[in-house]
């Protein structure tokens, strides 16, 4: 039976894991993602899962066995953070060519140096070239909800990529929320079993994996590669539609909050975008009309998804919480307005960026930048857009 | 085909670049590659088989008998002999030669 109780967001992590089974799980902890590895673990040990635990030395070799495991034919899951993430660099690449559908929970941490424990998104931005899919989730729920729907949207016979299934770190990752924790055997249909698509395993139909791939072969791979991204757009759509018919809670590739009718916006994805429904609550009661563009998929981008949410809107704020360094803007602005003007709408644009190493953002904040935007769009895109918000100066 | 022709388009791979069907190196040339081609001299052979050993393009071949195995009088394959000169190197009777590719 469903049932709701309090959790903190890596145990509901954890408790999907449990209830989805997987084949094989190769990781090695880091703050502040340890505590879904800790308590995977737990379920191997006890005997609640029939998981394959492989207890690795490095971040590296755990994304090595991960992709490993999965091209032999094993539905594979992981943990990491921030250094960890760094760690897989190299591999990251390798599993989304290799087309092998690992789910990997990035709990969101800063990058070093200097070295932080809390949250932002540069880990995940980091990877976002790398081939995998990437979905942001704003609580402890969508934490749990994402995982179950990365297994189907990854292993999708059109799509068959990795999926990070990313939330903030210490701020879901450690927060108590009442969870809706699905039945089990719910949780077991939606995702289905496993089906294995060319696996190394099967020794009857013998293929060779990562072959030396040249001036001849490698651009025709990876163009097909490229193909899959549309699918994936699909597939993100079509299980979030399934997911809310079944459990109740409908997704997409983003969430549209008191967007339709809104004058000014606000585009953020994780935490943030929790944050900012207060402060657009406010505004709405103050008379102004505020909404905001909570971004789920960041990969893949849904560039024309998102100009198409944003026609007619006055001003945009474009919340990011990774410098780029060296970059004009950050990487969520970037990408929006390119989008933007591709589809021939230039609406003025402001690019925050705000949070680095877990720095607070409180609705107030978000509540000065919504006041902003009446003469940024009377007085048309500034020649810097770039903002701080939170940062002493 | 066991292999892709040379001007397959992108929507003909296999996905994740994997190569779908076993043992069709054989049919990729890397005979293209060699700047020199080994020469045997026959007469000063003592079939000892270091080269065929050492070969690592399975480019040296003996004439197939377990009893008796011999590489006098065989031919080197030219379609995968990429000329790396490891068969001279490894030969103790220095009888194997590499000769500029084109040489008669
Ligand atoms: S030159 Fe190299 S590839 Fe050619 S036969 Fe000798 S060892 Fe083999
Ligand atoms: S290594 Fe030299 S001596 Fe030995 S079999 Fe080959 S050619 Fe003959």
């Amino acid at each position: 039976m469903p049932e709701t109780k309090p959790m903190e967001g890596n145990h509901a992590v954890a408790e999907a894991m449990r209830q989805i089974n997987p084949d094989v799980m190769a990781a090695y902890p880091i703050t502040p993602s340890t505590e879904i590895v800790q308590t995977f673990s737990s379920f191997v040990a006890n005997g609640l899962v029939d998981t394959n635990f492989v207890v690795v030395e490095s971040e590296h070799s755990a994304m090595s066995a991960c992709t490993a495991a999965a091209v032999a034919g094993g539905r594979v899951m992981n943990a990491t953070s921030s250094q960890g993430l760094a760690l897989m660099w190299e591999i990251l690449y390798i599993t989304a060519s290799l087309r092998a559908p690992v789910i990997l929970t990035v709990v969101n941490r800063a990058l070093s140096g200097n070295i932080n424990i809390h949250c932002d998104h540069s880990d995940s931005y980091g990877a976002r070239d790398t081939g995998w899919l990437q979905i942001f989730g704003e609580n402890v729920q969508e934490g749990y909800d994402n995982l179950i729907q990365a297994v189907r949207i990854g292993e999708a016979l059109d799509v068959r990529l990795p999926v990070m299934n990313c939330l903030d770190g210490f701020l879901v990752s450690h927060s108590y929320e009442l969870l809706q924790v699905e039945d089990d055997q719910a949780v077991k249909d939606f995702v289905g079993p496993y089906q294995a698509v060319n696996p190394l395993l099967d020794l009857s139909n013998p293929i060779s994996v990562g072959p030396l791939d040249l001036w001849d072969y490698y651009f025709e791979h990876k163009r097909s590669q490229l193909d899959a991204y549309g699918p994936a757009k699909e597939a993100i759509i079509e299980v979030g539609k399934e997911f809310g018919k079944t459990f109740g809670r409908e997704y997409g590739l983003f969430e549209e909050f008191m967007l339709e009718d809104a004058e000014y916006a606000v585009i953020a994805l994780g935490s943030a975008a929790g944050t900012a429904k207060d402060a657009v609550e406010a505004l709405r009661a103050d008379g102004m009309k505020a909404g905001l563009l909570k971004l789920r998929a960041y990969r893949p981008f849904p560039a024309v998804e998102i100009a198409a949410a944003l026609k007619g809107k006055k001003a945009v704020a474009i919340f990011d919480r990774a410098a780029s360094y060296g970059a004009d803007s950050f990487p969520l602005f970037s990408e929006v307005t390119s989008g933007l003007y591709t589809a021939g709408q230039l609406i003025p644009a402001v690019n925050i960026l705000y949070g680095l190493g877990g720095r607070e953002i409180i609705p107030d904040q978000i509540i000065s930048v919504f006041r902003t935007l009446p003469s940024v769009a009377a007085t048309g895109q500034p020649v810097d857009p770039v903002q701080y918000v939170g940062v002493r100066e | 085909m066991s292999h892709y022709a040379p001007d397959a388009k992108y929507q003909e791979m296999a996905p994740g670049g994997i190569i779908p069907q076993a043992g069709n190196a054989v049919e990729y040339n890397t005979g293209t590659w060699r700047l020199q081609k080994p020469y045997r001299r026959d007469e000063d052979c003592i079939d000892c088989l270091f080269c065929w050993v050492y070969c690592p393009d399975v480019a040296c071949w003996t004439n197939g008998d377990p009893e008796k195995p011999s590489v006098k009088g065989m031919q080197f394959d030219m379609e995968h002999c990429k000329g790396c000169g490891i068969c001279a190197q490894v030969c103790p009777k220095k009888c194997i030669d590499m000769l500029p590719e084109g040489a008669e």
